[in-house]
């Protein structure tokens, strides 16, 4: 199994839940796969219809961010714990 | 509803108008760029496309007044796979024609049209105006790229108007499937041609209600009206203390009769003369008199953007207009006197208003 930090802006697409369980799923591209078909609200505020994600939101694996690894192929053994995260630089309207 | 850059606030009131309640914000952090009323159903249906900066748009709906607001799981409007785009915003949310009752229509941002034929739960691409050949022309305001305006032709169900900044005014009359631009007369003074077929900045259209052939523009720089359907424009700006603002708004059952929001200029994005004043044409733009009773009569500084003026469907029309510095007005004589419903809110984006 894997673990899913939801940030607590995101916690009302998921009845409130700041930690998800999943099966562990060989890369983060099948995690949010997987992500998009339970919980796909909460799959949309992290990736566009066309799989990318979102320019300001932050995805780590172990600590680790994805953007600075593989990206979506980054490796989520199990056990691992995934955080999603805003970025700071994303608060446009101030 | 009052659309802001840090989420919708809602106004309530309960004798006809003079005193107003607010709630809110819902969805706070999101610009609310788009709302809407819909009244053709047995309860009023209320949208809201919002955005946030961090986890992009969404469209929400409340068939309770705004008490309580719903998303679907599925993302309500997105782009189809093989466009290779993605929905930035949704910037104009439309209710069909009173025989559609199901039919919504959706304008966003990249310049796209979506409807619904479910009362706004899954939305589709009009795929006849996204393959339009002129699509890789289009250009993008300082707003970005958008389809703002979508005006349903009230009694021909297979005509509708949209507009686009930039792009200008496109018409289909075969229920989207075909597009034509209608741009004769609008300049476009930031292109080396300031006459071609395409690419102004139309900012907003209205239709007027009595003479649904009459419309009007405000344009990135002049005022137009058109009476025919769209095709041929003309300036209506003698009068108007400036050409430039955002939005323009028709009177909701009294033909000939608008409201403008003049700002000085493009490059000075001040309310013309720093004045607070709408202006009112009573004769379809030939003549515009200033509305200031009630006002701020000093300087001001908060200019109103494209859909952040409305007109209320009572019997005696309510006007309504937001600012960027967070004052909402209301007038319940149709702009003959005003009163301030909301003070320092977040930039006003959008208002609209209705009875319920």
């Amino acid at each position: 199994m894997i673990t899913i930090l939801v940030p607590s802006a995101l916690r009302s697409d998921v009845d409130g839940a700041a930690r998800l369980e999943m099966p562990a799923g060989g890369s983060l591209a099948a995690i949010l796969a997987e992500m998009d078909r339970q919980w796909p609200r909460l799959g949309r505020r992290i990736r566009d219809e066309q799989g990318q994600l979102r320019k300001f939101v932050n995805i780590y694996v172990d600590g680790e961010d994805v953007r600075r690894v593989e990206g979506l192929a980054t490796p989520v053994p199990d056990g691992a714990e995934v955080q999603i995260l805003p970025s700071i630089a994303g608060g446009a309207v101030g | 509803m009052i659309g802001t850059a840090k989420g919708l606030f809602l106004a309530r009131s309960e004798d006809d108008r003079r005193t107003w309640e607010i709630s809110g914000p819902e969805f706070p952090m999101t610009g609310v760029y788009a709302v809407a009323v819909d009244k053709r159903g047995d309860q009023p249906r209320l949208f809201a496309g919002m955005t946030s900066s961090h986890y992009g748009p969404g469209l929400a709906s409340s068939d309770d007044g705004g008490r309580s607001w719903a998303e679907p799981d599925h993302a309500p409007i997105a782009f189809p796979a093989d466009t290779e785009a993605s929905l930035r915003r949704v910037w104009a949310i439309a209710p069909g024609p009173a025989d559609q009752p199901g039919r919504i229509y959706a304008g966003v941002e990249p310049s796209a049209l979506f409807q619904s034929d479910d009362g706004g739960t899954t939305f589709e691409l009009v795929r006849g105006l996204w393959d339009h050949p002129h699509r890789p022309n289009w250009g993008e305001g300082f707003g970005g790229q958008a389809i703002h305006t979508v005006l349903p032709h009230p009694t021909d169900g297979a005509a509708m108007l949209v507009a686009m900044s930039a792009g200008g005014v496109y018409r289909t009359g075969d229920r989207g499937a075909t597009w034509s631009a209608d741009n004769t007369g609008i300049k476009a003074y930031f292109l080396p041609d300031p006459w071609p077929e395409y690419g102004q900045c139309v900012h907003k259209v209205a239709r007027d209600p009595e003479n649904v052939d009459r419309l009007y523009a405000q344009n990135h720089h002049g005022v137009y009206r058109s009476d025919d359907g769209g095709h041929i424009w003309k300036s209506i700006a003698d009068g108007l203390p400036s050409d430039f603002g955002f939005g323009i708004v028709a009177h909701p059952y009294r033909g000939d009769v608008i409201y403008n929001f003049p700002v000085t200029a493009d490059g000075m994005r001040f309310p013309a003369e720093d004045q607070c004043r709408v202006f009112r044409s009573t004769d379809a733009g030939n003549t515009w008199e200033a509305l200031t009773t009630g006002l701020p009569a000093g300087p001001y500084y908060g200019v109103v953007l494209r859909d952040a003026m409305c007109a209320d469907d009572s019997r005696t029309a309510g006007i309504y207009f937001g600012t960027r510095t967070g004052d909402v007005f209301a007038s319940r004589d149709e702009g003959e006197s005003w009163t301030r419903v909301a003070t320092s809110l977040p930039d006003v984006l959008c208002v609209r208003a209705a009875s319920l």
